[in-house]
């Protein structure tokens, strides 16, 4: 059951299209910074291939410049 | 920590953002999250928030710990703190999560025909009180020793330095600050006369420049950095990062400057010839408050048992020293150092620069260096010809890495030659102590005995016989402990380890205490600026779980010393900080009392007629200065600074045929020293699972290896194997490696030396020969 974070860098201008376009994402929560052009992405799936599949999906976003890892590791299950 | 799937679920995600916030802190100038940080906590959750400093490093960031139930469920920064105005490390925003771990020693273990057997704690605080006793009986004071920490709380410092040399009499108390701060030490005291930094973190809100010398503050000081990034989005303050490795501060700095390792002492001679040559020394700064000295040269590396120093000071004058700085024109320096005669000109520009302000910033880089004080002494030196000091903005500032390296370790004094207040040299300060402790002053020896690799230089040889260590790992910390551990295994020592989890120190010992953590006792803690905070016990800690300080005054109780340790159970904390701070009464060095403490995150001594001093040694801000000038250093007799002349001189290995390569090591953002707690925090854990060799690709290239492989390091001491890292966290300049230390499976201190300052003793991490062959 992975859990990621990661800073997703919009393209310039585009921040508010990548807000938007993750937060439609379910598995996505999104957290904008407040004062830079910079975005907090954490990703809650239930196995590596859901995660796979989310990981392409947010890939293809137009307004996403640069997604970079920040963390990321599996919860037990119990 | 929880039992239902889903509030776990929520509390590793609230983990996971904050990880990916603090990563953006360290990137962006002042970025905010804040609104966010609250929504993170548990839903529903009833928490109750209870204040203290950060269990990790140096820089003392006040945080608040929300419990609920009993059970410490999260943690925030506190927005009180005028150290971190809320913000936190990823290091500091997991801290608790350790405390559950599986393997957490709950109770006493004592090794019975090679077994570790469960034991109650009483049991075995009577074993160690009897064999301390046994093994003074048989073979004096001097065959005891105990090994502290800068992680130890003030109280647990205290208890340990009057436990050995006022009740036990001798003075073999040494702690791992040694390792980290003791060349800031000799530093300050050879130049001021007084330890510590005369200023504080609000410089970061004055200054133009902050030149970091040696020190990878984005890594090991994240929150100072990022308001220093914050400065410098909002004011166009500039950063200018001089090291060895291009690291994640010089990427984030304005200008990144690499020099040949050890050849700072040279790069700093030279930036003061050019302030001297361009005329921009401050006269009547330097006329009213500095003396010139030299002191001896070729001093030594102390690579061999019982090496013996002692520095001859000699005054000289201006014209004395101008000639001595000579030998380092920029033009000579570049040739050696490999920072150009540009940018030696440029760093020197910027000192002297009389409408700047400026503030130099160094940690390991500077203090674990075989001529560490003298590095100390050139940097002051800078400082003081320019009479940037001790003003908003200006000034030098030594950091530390462990959270009370300076409340405990220097305030307190847990190192061989020092007492609460002052040396055991001093008569003076030894009869303070006496009267304080209420003990004979005979009882308190005269002269130091082992420093920290002396004194496992003494287990290794059989002259210490029972060894107590506490809040510390030796055996992956010190230098060379490919001789250290097997010295530590001989049956003629035993060994006594408190911790909190087994490492592999608790490995050797005869006897393992279980310790409290942090938030399961109360404490006090001093941070790099002379910040004093204060926390009250938050959790229950699990099984036989006890604070260190009540293990050392049980202790001291069963050896017939329950006199001098009337402290009560509940409260020992509260009385012995009391009884403490007697030895540091008056302007100079004042504490503050524990009511203020508690109410407030923290306050910076001297703290006079209720209010704290930021800058000392400025008349305007420092009551304690009484010369009638605008600067008294009263640390000093005549009220002057030293400016010293100090050579350079090489290390005390350097790579050769045999040996082609440079290695230093160091710590990564992730792990706290020896990775002892946070490599039990699941997400820094996963960030940073385990040690490397990072290489700089043309060598990487040129000895055909590649990113992931497995490559041995071998010193002429011993060897460790570890994955290569090509362009990754950082990038060592050519010919050196790097390895962080913080993974106790790839043993790198096994391949350093103990070489050390002759002044300060305090090891050098940073530069040994190595060669490197694929495994
Ligand atoms: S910077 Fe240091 S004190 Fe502050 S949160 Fe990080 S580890 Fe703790």
């Amino acid at each position: 059951m992975p859990i990621k974070s990661y800073l997703a860098h919009p393209h310039d201008g585009q921040k508010a299209e990548l807000v938007k376009a993750l937060s439609d994402i379910e598995a996505c929560e999104v957290m904008p910074a407040t004062n830079e052009n910079i975005l907090v992405v954490v990703t809650d799936t239930l196995d590596d291939a859901s995660e796979e599949i989310l990981k392409e999906q947010i890939d293809k976003i137009q307004s996403l410049k640069l997604l970079a890892l920040v963390s990321g590791f599996n919860s037990p299950q119990n | 920590m929880y039992n239902s799937l889903s509030t776990r679920r929520s509390f590793i995600k609230k983990m996971a953002k904050l990880s990916a916030m603090t990563a953006a802190a360290s990137m962006f100038p002042g970025i905010l999250f804040a609104s966010e940080q609250e929504q993170g906590i548990p839903n529903g959750a009833d928490l109750e928030w209870k204040k203290g400093p950060c269990r990790f490093c140096g820089v003392g960031c006040g945080i608040l710990v929300g419990t609920e139930n009993g059970k410490a469920v999260a943690v925030k920064g506190d927005p009180n703190s005028a150290v971190n105005k809320g913000l936190l490390c990823v290091k500091g925003y997991h801290q608790t999560m350790c405390i559950q771990s599986k393997d957490r020693l709950t109770h006493a273990l004592v090794k019975k025909n090679g077994k570790y057997v469960q034991t109650p704690i009483q049991e075995a605080l009577d074993i160690v009180a009897n064999k301390m006793k046994e093994t003074i009986d048989a073979h004096g004071k001097d065959s005891v020793a105990m090994y502290t920490s800068g992680q130890s709380t003030i109280p647990e410092g205290y208890v340990a330095s009057k436990f050995m040399k006022g009740a036990i009499g001798t003075n073999n108390l040494d702690c791992n600050a040694r390792l980290c701060m003791a060349s800031a030490v000799t530093g300050f005291l050879t130049t001021f006369g007084a330890d510590e930094p005369m200023g504080c973190y609000e410089d970061i809100d004055h200054a133009d420049y902050f030149i970091t010398w040696g020190n990878n503050m984005a890594e090991m000081h994240p929150v100072l950095f990022s308001r220093m990034l914050e400065q410098k989005s909002k004011r166009g303050a500039k950063i200018i990062d001089f090291a060895t490795r291009t690291s994640r501060s010089s990427t984030a700095s304005d200008r990144s400057i690499l020099f040949e390792p050890q050849t700072d002492l040279a790069v700093a001679n030279a930036i003061c010839y050019e302030i001297i040559n361009n005329g921009w020394v401050n006269n009547s700064f330097v006329e009213k408050h500095c003396n010139f000295s030299k002191g001896l040269t070729n001093i030594g590396y102390g690579v061999e048992d019982k090496f013996k120093f002692a520095d001859k000071p000699e005054k000289i004058d201006f014209s004395a020293y101008k000639a001595f700085l000579k030998e380092y024109s920029p033009e000579k320096v570049a040739k050696y150092s490999g920072v150009s005669v540009k940018d030696i000109k440029y760093l020197a520009s910027i000192y002297g620069d009389p409408n700047k302000k400026v503030v130099s910033y160094w940690c390991m880089g500077m203090n674990q260096h075989t001529r560490g004080t003298w590095m100390n002494n050139l940097v002051y030196n800078i400082h003081l010809l320019t009479g940037k000091i001790s003003q908003p903005g200006n000034g030098p500032f030594s950091l530390t890495g462990q959270p009370s390296a300076c409340g405990t370790a220097r305030e307190v004094g847990t190192f061989t030659h020092k007492l609460p207040k002052g040396v055991v040299t001093n008569p003076k300060n030894r009869e303070l102590a006496a009267k304080i402790w209420k003990v004979p002053v005979e009882r308190i020896p005269s002269k130091p005995t082992y420093h920290a690799t002396e004194m496992f230089r003494a287990v290794d040889r059989g002259d210490i016989k029972f060894i107590w260590t506490q809040v510390t790992n030796p055996l992956v910390s010190l230098p060379k402990t490919s001789r250290y551990r097997p010295g530590m295994e001989k049956k003629s020592c035993f060994v006594v380890v408190s911790d909190v989890f087994p490492t592999p120190t608790s490995d050797v010992a005869d006897v393992i205490l279980p310790a409290s953590w942090h938030i399961e006792k109360s404490g006090l803690y001093g941070n790099s600026e002379r910040r004093t905070q204060h926390w009250d016990k938050m959790v229950e800690g699990p099984g036989e779980t006890t604070p260190d300080a009540w293990m050392t005054i049980q202790v001291a109780k069963r050896m017939g010393y329950g006199d001098l340790f009337p402290y009560s159970e509940e409260n020992h904390v509260e009385e012995i900080y009391n009884e403490y701070r007697q030895f540091h009464e008056g302007a100079k060095h004042g504490m503050a009392p524990l009511e203020v403490l508690k109410k407030e995150s923290g306050a910076i001594w001297p703290y006079v007629n209720g209010k704290s001093t930021q800058w000392r040694f400025n008349a305007k801000y420092d009551p304690a200065c009484s010369n009638g000038e605008a600067f008294d250093f009263y640390g000093k007799p005549d009220g002057r600074a030293v400016i010293w002349q100090r050579p350079y001189e090489p290390p005390a290995e350097s790579p050769d045929s045999e040996y082609p390569y440079w290695l230093n090591t160091g710590r990564v953002i992730e792990h706290w020293h020896t990775g002892s707690m946070t490599r039990r925090i699941p997400v820094l854990h996963k960030a940073m699972p385990s040690a490397y060799i990072e290489f700089h690709p043309d060598d990487a290239k040129a000895l055909a290896i590649r990113n992931g492989e497995q490559i041995k390091v071998t010193s002429r001491r011993g060897s460790c194997v570890l994955p290569a890292s090509i362009n990754e966290r950082g990038l060592p300049t050519k010919g050196q490696v790097f390895v962080p230390f913080f993974d106790e499976n790839m043993l790198i201190n096994d391949v350093t030396l103990d070489a050390f300052c002759p002044i300060s003793k305090e090891p050098d991490y940073k530069k040994c020969a190595v060669k490197i062959e694929k495994v």
